[in-house]
């Protein structure tokens, strides 16, 4: 990783969800993508939230940008991918249920208690087909996933970011 | 007489479920179920022994290290293996850090909303709250102004309509009885908790490699090398980043938790007479010295008789399954040792969505765990006890002090508010002794001491054709267990135990009541509909059912049903 470049606003580009549990490791292997395909340079963080839920807190501090990958549940055919920003996120998850929708929703509650809130915030979400316990996609959400790292790319050449591969 | 079921319990770790009859406005009758299945232990069978511990680990994605500590403790009693003084240092210190910040997050992110009240906080008077919080401790951030910042970020918070972490609570229930400056107390420090806790941890990430689920364990020792003058090993710098740590997690135990704890428990006295539970308590002891003595002394109590203390033998431990959804392959009403343990699962209860339990059959994932053939509590309270009886020194003190300020005996400790108080002397102790293991460690490095492995019988070809271990640990929650046989080099067959096993435990063969079952006998509840009082008594035990049961929690989205009939 480059040294860090502290003129630059603070990115994290943050991957929840569980890989054991079909479709809801999905964002979790789209960070996964980035991290061996791409060069980061040092202001931009990708991390592996995996189930982490409230220790992810310390992450949060002086993140600026914050770029969330997670499979929400949208009421929409399996495979859709929908973007919030701001707080449409926090509003989505108190009335739709993410998979883990207690883990995300609390830590941004917390942040927003303790401060932490990054000031720009994007969710790039995925209907799940499937939660039930298994290591592979469902087929449509599979098909989905060149399309949602697309999806971040765009949304991190938005915030001034343009990865290369590495 | 009604009936009601809570499902799932909230703040707890894992999916518990209690089911109550009332009558009178008071809890006649308990059951305890836990409706996950575990399994961990079957995958290890035919694993290589020292490798156990890191599939137990994943027992649980909480108290990460605990697991770990039973197992290569179970391996190394089972291969007869000496650690050397720098790795028992180095285990007491993860250990102990594990439990500090345990109770803490227990108290206030997962038991305080029992007992305060949020939403009354807003009404408070920062100004009045600042002198409250100054009449009790002499913490630095305990200013007008500072509360009045918690108190407006509060506001804006609820405004917004967001509860967050504080959804599914009772607010406004008349058995909360803080005034409002207690409870905007208690709401910053819950926050202020929230920053200490992450900070702290960091010891195991040092140690460790990484938290959760740190990566330096080894049976025979730690895998971490130690050299003052190395950037790559255990050094100076990090023993003194370590000391700075266990400076904070302490100053904080000290100046907050305490204070707050004692604030807290004044106004709820009565509950020093409600959840007394089995009245049978076991600790196995905990934090051996380099000579293999331990700190905490081990002991059963039995019958809430507290003038004399029996010793522990692991032999004198079954588990039951008439109750729980197992089936032994022949023994109905007999129990067995954990290294003759079986988990076959066999579920009979109803197909879901179900409104109850049959409860006079199987009922429940956790099996029941006797001591000749007693149910017995573990955890915080236990060892207390234990230690409290044994002459344990800093214990007594420590009792004596928390008994005198609130003016209570020694009887007011079997009961819901005698757990969740005997949890903070707990943590005071620890969070003092910590430190010292520290300074020991850094002494016998500085006497030129670097080893941190045993280095005996890593080779199989040295073991013998079969061996049986024992692993002992004083978790967070209690008493854990470990036991493996070894057979040809592999692992013939695992069982754990954990604290929640026991505590969360059904009923057994003879009909007895587990610890959190028995301790609801006698609980009031004012408003069926909002058991509050309920919760208090079964969060006092701290339940931590992700291990009791072994399995990963599906389904984040929780939401709590409280049935009545």
């Amino acid at each position: 990783m480059d040294k860090q470049d502290v003129s630059q606003p603070r990115v994290l580009v943050l991957g929840i969800g569980n890989l054991v549990m079909s479709d809801d490791g999905v964002g979790v292997l789209v960070v996964q993508r980035l991290q061996r395909d791409y060069r980061l340079p040092g202001h931009v963080e990708v991390m592996d939230g995996g189930t982490l839920g409230l220790d992810i807190l310390p992450r949060l501090e002086g993140i600026e940008r914050l770029l969330i990958i997670d499979a929400v549940e949208t009421g929409l055919a399996p495979g859709s991918c929908v973007r919030m920003a701001g707080d449409e996120i926090p509003v989505a998850l108190e009335t739709k249920v993410s998979p883990h929708q207690m883990g995300l929703k609390d830590l941004l509650a917390v942040a927003m208690l303790l401060g932490h809130v990054p000031q720009e915030m994007v969710l790039v979400g995925v209907q799940p087909g499937s939660i039930e316990m298994g290591i592979i996609l469902t087929p449509a959400v599979e098909a989905q996933l060149d399309h949602l790292l697309k999806l971040v790319l765009s949304e991190l050449n938005g915030w001034g970011v343009h990865l290369e591969l590495a | 007489m009604a009936k009601i079921v809570v499902d799932p319990i909230t703040r707890i770790e894992g999916h518990l479920r209690i089911e109550a009859e009332i009558n009178n406005g008071k809890i006649t009758d308990a059951w305890s179920s836990s409706t996950m299945f575990r399994g961990i232990e079957k995958i290890l069978q035919g694993r290589d022994p020292r490798e156990a511990w890191y599939w137990t680990q994943r027992f649980c994605g909480v108290c990460t290290t605990v697991h770990s500590i039973a197992s290569i403790r179970a391996v190394e009693d089972a291969l007869k293996l000496k650690i050397p003084p720098n790795a028992q240092l180095i285990r007491n210190i993860i250990m102990g850090i594990q439990n500090v910040q345990d109770h803490v997050i227990h108290f206030y992110h997962l038991h305080a909303l029992d007992w305060v009240d949020v939403t009354s906080a807003l009404k408070a008077d920062p100004a009045k709250t600042s002198a409250l919080a100054a009449s009790i401790s002499e913490w630095p951030k305990n200013s007008t102004t500072y509360f009045k910042a918690t108190q407006d970020r509060l506001k804006a918070f609820v405004g917004s309509g967001r509860l967050g972490p504080f959804a599914n609570a009772y607010w406004g229930h008349p058995a909360y009885k803080l005034p409002p400056e207690a409870n905007l107390m208690a709401t910053a420090h819950y926050l202020e908790a929230l920053e200490w806790q992450k900070d702290v941890i960091k010891v195991h990430a040092i140690l460790g490699s990484k938290n959760p689920h740190p990566q330096t364990f080894l049976v025979g020792g730690m895998s971490i090398p130690i050299d003052p003058d190395s950037q790559n090993a255990l050094n100076a710098d990090k023993l003194i980043e370590i000391k700075g740590l266990l400076k904070k997690a302490k100053n904080f135990v000290e100046n907050v938790y305490i204070p707050d704890l004692l604030a807290v428990a004044s106004y709820y006295k009565e509950w020093a007479a409600i959840g007394g539970g089995v009245g049978n308590f076991m600790c196995y002891g905990e934090f051996p010295d380099a000579n293999g003595k331990l700190w905490f002394p081990q002991g059963i109590i039995l019958n809430k008789d507290i003038s004399r203390i029996l010793p522990v033998d692991h032999r004198k431990i079954s588990e039951y399954v008439d109750h729980s959804w197992y089936e032994y392959a022949d023994s109905k009403g007999k129990g067995l040792h954990p290294w003759d343990g079986e988990s076959e699962a066999a579920y009979t209860g109803p197909k879901p969505p179900y409104e109850y339990l049959d409860t006079d059959k199987k009922y429940s994932w956790v099996k029941a765990p006797r001591y000749e053939e007693r149910p017995m509590e573990v955890g915080p309270l236990a060892r207390v006890l234990v230690a409290y009886v044994s002459g344990h020194k800093e214990t007594k003190a420590a009792v004596d002090m928390v008994l005198a300020k609130l003016g209570v005996g020694a009887d007011a400790l079997f009961s819901t508010l005698g757990r969740t108080a005997a949890r903070g002397i707990d943590c005071l102790l620890i969070a003092r002794q910590t430190p010292k293991w520290l300074d020991e460690l850094i002494a016998n490095i500085a006497s030129g001491d670097y080893r941190i492995h045993g280095n005996e019988k890593w080779d199989p070809a040295d073991w013998p054709a079969e061996a049986q271990g024992y692993g002992w640990h004083e978790a967070p929650r209690g008493s854990l267990g470990h036991w493996i046989k070894i057979k040809d080099q592999k692992i013939l067959n695992y069982q754990a135990v954990v604290p929640s096993t026991w505590n969360a435990s059904p009923r057994d063969a003879k009909g007895q009541r587990g610890p959190y079952e028995a301790a609801l006998v006698g609980t009031p509840v004012a408003d069926q509909n909002k058991p509050l009082e309920l919760l208090r008594t079964i969060h006092s035990f701290d339940p931590c059912l992700a291990c009791a049961v072994h399995v990963l929690d599906v389904n984040g989205n929780e939401v709590v049903s409280v049935k009545v009939s």
